[in-house]
């Protein structure tokens, strides 16, 4: 087999690997961004400081919400990209 | 019994936050890989759209005066139109790639829109030096969208377009309706919460 072939395909391989590696960690990157802020800022969490919290200081907790952005990427958006890059190198 | 503005800006920001990681996403697997699936094709457009569509009420509820009220107008109005296009360029409905200036012409008036409406000097509290940051922060990543359009498949022109929405978000989660900036707070913006 033509080695300067071989060489592409497993940079191909190698860069299709770290695209996957990328995208698995944003969820749980954005999830520990959320975490080390409420540990940061609890005083921004109603759950944790609820004397005086109306309705929309426990809809709007801003680091609950970056956690949840990060939820939603891991269990929604990941899993289909992946699956969509395994196919990729199937092919 | 309506919410208090920081909390509607954290709520704005989490929707370019999530706008963020989808173009980020679509930055590092590329635009073949990220449109295999049609339903991710109109992703962040569609939420670029709905931020625009949900932006018309706080304009119209949340503003207490008529610039704020024409500032964000324009910002509800430059996100559809910015999203309307993107749209139209997946559905074919729209040829042209040229089209994605319509993102970075909406960046630069949104930004300036930021810069003009807010009166008060960066330092007087943090909503104003947001307020100028994130005036200066569009108007600069305006750039991105026209690198898109020339080198559509170039990483850094995708990677750095989804990061400005990140810094957006970033951005917009600082904001508080009274509290300093750097120390400092004009005692005419009244009493820090």
């Amino acid at each position: 087999m033509d080695s300067e072939l071989l060489g592409t395909l497993e940079e191909r391989v190698a860069r299709r690997t770290l695209r996957m590696a990328a995208i698995e960690a944003i969820g749980p990157l954005t999830m520990l961004a959320g975490v080390i802020w409420a540990i940061a800022q609890p005083y921004r969490l109603a759950i944790l400081h609820p004397h005086g919290k109306g309705f929309y200081d426990w809809l709007a907790q801003p680091p609950l919400l970056v956690v949840l952005v990060g939820v939603f990427f891991a269990g929604v958006i990941a899993p289909g990209i992946i699956e969509d890059l395994r196919g990729a190198r199937k092919r | 019994m309506t919410p208090r503005a920081e909390i509607v800006h954290w709520l704005f920001a989490t929707g370019f936050l999530l706008l963020g990681l989808l173009l980020l996403a679509e930055a590092i697997v590329g635009r073949d890989v990220w449109r295999l699936r049609p339903w991710r094709t109109y992703l962040w457009p569609s939420l670029a759209f709905g931020l625009g569509v949900f932006l018309w009420p706080v304009s119209v509820f949340f503003t207490n005066s008529t610039l704020h009220m024409v500032a964000h107008a324009s910002w509800a109005e430059t996100a559809m139109v910015a999203g309307a296009a993107q749209l139209a360029l997946v559905r074919g409905k729209l040829k042209s790639r040229y089209w994605t200036l319509a993102v970075s012409a909406s960046m630069a008036i949104s930004g300036l829109a930021f810069l003009i409406h807010e009166q008060n000097p960066w330092l007087f509290s943090r909503a104003a030096f947001l307020h100028h940051a994130l005036g200066w922060t569009l108007l600069v990543a305006a750039i991105f969208p026209i690198g898109q359009t020339l080198r559509p498949r170039a990483f850094g022109w995708n990677a750095g377009f989804a990061m400005s929405w990140v810094t957006v978000a970033v951005l917009l989660y600082c904001d508080r309706d009274v509290a300093p900036i750097f120390g400092h707070l004009s005692p005419l913006a009244g009493a820090p919460k």
